[in-house]
């Protein structure tokens, strides 16, 4: 590493006291931490949620001991009410939608290692960085307040359909008091978001360190910067639409309710709103998100397993523009969400040709992983064990999406269990995936720590069986016609299916029991670790140029110079099989 | 794979005025977070235009979804707004370029610098004044938020603008504050930020009035 020329740049002091250091920092590394602190509380509890929900689809009579306790009007002695089942269904949608996935693969590891993967001491924006990780603890705990209120959590899906959803109470249990805490909840988190994605974008753009051209940075630095472009205009169109749900609830104006509607043998007092407008307004922000929550783990992945396999995929670069042109396709697709929502069949036509078009970048980026992994000497670790589980989850999960995506056959699949498998493969548990893989990286650069890699591996092979045992039966489930959002199954034609979702929720709870596994082994290796080294993977970015943790500023005052494309692995004529962004060796070519 | 492209370092913009020891400060602070707050505050502009598009896109769906719209008689002190906030423009241009002759070291120009940027200030608030009126003509005339569509996009377009002005109006206040107690210490890319928006703010109301005017 080279000393710069210019005096060091300190964009803030170093922090004294507990409360500059731990809680109200402007390092964006402890918010890093935080981000995924928050996201692990909000994965735990979208997890026993889930629990719940699948307890109760298959032994809808059975008590629940102690469910009581967290609600009685929703699980009295322990028993879910259908109406309970469609808040759990809510809040864990909410929780893991906004504060798992886009919160631990974009902000927690976005903030921690952007900066330090262009060279630079912080984001752009310190302070803005704070508040935007405040903004988000508000937005989650103004959430989980509406499960200690009288009312309940709301009832109305994570998408929050109007007109139920803009008509307060009269529309159930929940959505009264708790669809507002919803709405401002999510409001917040939109002020949160934004203010990170600017500070996203504006810290790639001008804090890289000399030599770092946007070429020269690593793939997840790029996936990341992508994403922020996303998330800036997504949540910049969800937060006006909050606002407007929120007024129709409680002051009266009409925007998304029509007229005449009668919910609760009660005619609403208003007139004139379109119901579809709140779709097309939400599913505008909804389909872009899907790619917040997956870009960033394509990143971190193919990051991985470049270092796994010693070698550079076959082109980084079509990665990038694989990744860029799903960016803006997601800007096209919207309506794929609608197609059994009374929208013009011609414009579902429409939607669908740009959602088939996806898949061509989809598509180039999975082969291009596959083709670099045909014929490379991988080294087997958690790390890569789950960057490998990402691209399997992606590819079933991702099939589906070629019959989703035409209307005549969304039609028939759209409320069934088949769209759930395919939505939690393709975007939830791949990108999970991509945040395990992510952690088993980087804990020992996070924490000075390495994690226990036996126990990774036994949590990998666990998580990744046990989540094909869940969510592949949900296909099947799909396509023999097993409606979703249904709270129990009895006597009905789904009868001969029981067999099948007992499996599920065995496996659910058994996969999710193996999650222990990983909050012992993050606990346990953050204090009894193997102390981590500067550069334990040998890898070649920024990151592993510096101490493990790194210090507050960074780089330690010093400004590292580029000198190469990120990837510098297996040249020949090196003293190792790689050479580090910053060392001034000349690169293989 | 060539390993000989630099980006050229870039040299930081130069402090407005001061003693030296006081511009290698501000060219410290610079290189570090000098340039990112322009790139910011244009992301930050394209944010806020794409929440006006979303705004405006609901409007025209809503126009069209049910037969229940009457437009409403705009107020024409919301004319007079308009070329208080324009004019409030032309003002912080004049204090812009009074304050690039601040790095002259010329007192006098740093103290023009600060006239304008008053004048600025004071027209912004007349704005936010005039708006706050309009509401309560509209009022008076029993136009609320929930009276008609019309209304209810005439009060959401109008305050969502009009908190942006007030957060435009701080950003003013912080650059006056600090121009008036040591103008040394005044980032120039901050004042330019601040300047940028401002002229934001003008551009944004003539196109929420113009979304306002707009009979479809």
């Amino acid at each position: 590493m080279e000393e710069a020329p210019a005096q060091q740049a300190h964009v803030h002091a170093p922090p004294e006291g507990f409360l500059r250091k731990y809680v109200f920092s402007l390092d964006h590394k402890v918010i890093g931490k935080q981000y995924y602190a928050l996201g692990l509380l909000a994965v735990c509890m979208g997890m026993v949620l889930s629990w719940l929900m699948r307890f109760h689809l298959v032994w809808p009579r059975t008590r629940i001991p102690g469910l009581e306790l967290l609600s009685k009007a929703g699980a009295p002695g322990g028993v879910i009410t259908p109406e309970y089942y469609l808040s759990l269904l809510t809040m864990h949608g909410t929780l893991m939608v906004f504060f798992v996935l886009t919160n631990a693969p974009f902000a927690a590891f976005g903030n921690y290692f952007l900066p330090i993967q262009i060279g630079a001491e912080d984001m752009a924006f310190p302070r803005f960085n704070m508040m935007s990780f405040w903004a988000t603890l508000v937005a989650f705990l103004v959430l989980i307040l509406a499960f200690v209120i009288p009312d309940g959590p709301p009832i109305s899906g994570w998408t929050s359909y109007a007109p139920l959803s803009a008509v307060g109470k009269d529309a159930g249990p929940g959505m009264g008091w708790g669809m507002n805490l919803w709405g401002i909840s999510i409001a917040i988190f939109c002020i949160g978001s934004l203010l990170g994605a600017l500070n996203f974008i504006a810290t790639t753009l001008d804090l890289r360190a000399k030599g770092m051209t946007l070429m020269r940075m690593p793939i997840c630095t790029w996936a990341w910067f992508i994403t922020s472009c996303i998330a800036l205009l997504a949540f910049a169109v969800l937060l006006p639409a909050c606002i407007l749900l929120i007024l129709d609830r409680t002051a009266g104006t009409s925007f998304f309710i029509p007229s005449g509607l009668v919910v609760s043998d009660r005619l609403q007092p208003h007139s004139g709103g379109s119901p579809l407008l709140w779709q097309h307004l939400f599913w505008f922000f909804g389909h872009p998100e899907v790619y917040i929550a997956i870009l960033p783990s394509m990143g971190i992945v193919s990051h991985i397993l470049i270092n796994s396999m010693r070698k550079p995929l076959l082109s980084a670069r079509v990665i990038i523009y694989s990744m860029m042109s799903i960016g803006f396709l997601s800007w096209m697709v919207w309506g794929h969400h609608m197609f059994v929502s009374g929208m013009n069949p011609f414009s579902s036509l429409l939607f669908s040709f740009p959602t088939l078009t996806i898949t061509i970048p989809a598509t180039m980026m999975t082969l291009i992983w596959l083709g670099s992994l045909y014929g490379a000497n991988i080294r087997i670790s958690a790390a890569s064990l789950f960057a490998l589980g990402f691209i399997s989850m992606f590819v079933s999960g991702g099939v589906s999406g070629f019959f989703l995506a035409q209307p005549s056959i969304d039609i028939v699949l759209h409320a069934t269990y088949f769209v759930v498998g395919h939505f939690h493969m393709v975007m939830g548990v791949a990108s999970i995936f991509g945040v395990f893989a992510g952690t088993y990286f980087w804990f020992g650069k996070m924490t000075g720590r390495m994690m226990n890699e036996t126990l990774g591996q036994l949590h990998f092979w666990l998580t990744f069986v046990g989540t094909y045992c869940i969510f592949m039966p949900f296909h099947y489930l799909g396509l023999v016609g097993n409606v979703r959002r249904y709270s129990a199954f009895v006597n009905d034609f789904t009868g001969p299916l029981m067999p099948l979702h007992k499996f599920i929720t065995i496996a659910a709870l058994g996969t999710g029991a193996a999650q222990l596994i990983f909050i012992f082994n993050l606990i346990y290796s953050r204090y009894k670790g193997a102390p981590a080294p500067e550069n334990p993977w040998n890898g070649t970015t920024l990151e592993w140029s510096i101490p493990s943790p790194p210090p507050w500023n960074n780089f330690g005052g010093k400004h590292p110079v580029i000198y190469h494309d990120p990837y510098q692995y297996n040249v020949k004529g090196s003293k190792g099989d790689y050479i580090m962004q910053d060392s001034p060796e000349p690169s293989a070519g | 794979m060539s390993s000989t492209i630099y980006e050229p370092v870039r040299t930081p913009p130069p402090a407005l005025g001061g003693s030296k020891a006081s511009s290698v400060r501000v060219a410290k602070v610079l290189y570090g977070a000098g340039e990112a707050s322009r790139s910011g505050i244009w992301v930050g502009i394209f944010a806020i235009t794409m929440s006006f598009a979303a705004l405006t896109s609901a409007l025209f769906v809503r126009q069209g979804s049910a037969a229940d719209w009457t437009h409403i008689t705009l107020p024409s002190i919301l004319y007079a707004n308009t070329l208080a906030l324009l004019v409030s423009s032309a003002t912080l241009e004049m204090a812009r370029r009074a304050i690039a002759a601040v790095a002259t070291m010329e007192s006098r120009a740093a103290r023009r610098g600060l006239g304008w940027l008053l004048a600025t200030l004071a027209l912004g608030f007349v704005f936010v004044a005039g708006q706050y009126e309009a509401w309560r003509q509209l009022a008076t005339q029993g136009l609320y938020l929930a009276t008609n569509p019309n209304s209810s996009f005439y009060y959401v377009l109008t305050a969502m603008h009009g908190l942006h002005v007030l957060a435009g109006l701080a950003a003013l206040l912080f650059v006056i504050s600090r121009l008036a107690a040591k103008p040394a210490a005044l980032r120039p890319s901050m004042f330019e930020a601040a300047a940028t928006y401002w002229h934001f703010m003008g551009v944004l109301w003539l196109y929420v009035l113009f979304v306002l005017r707009t009979k479809l």
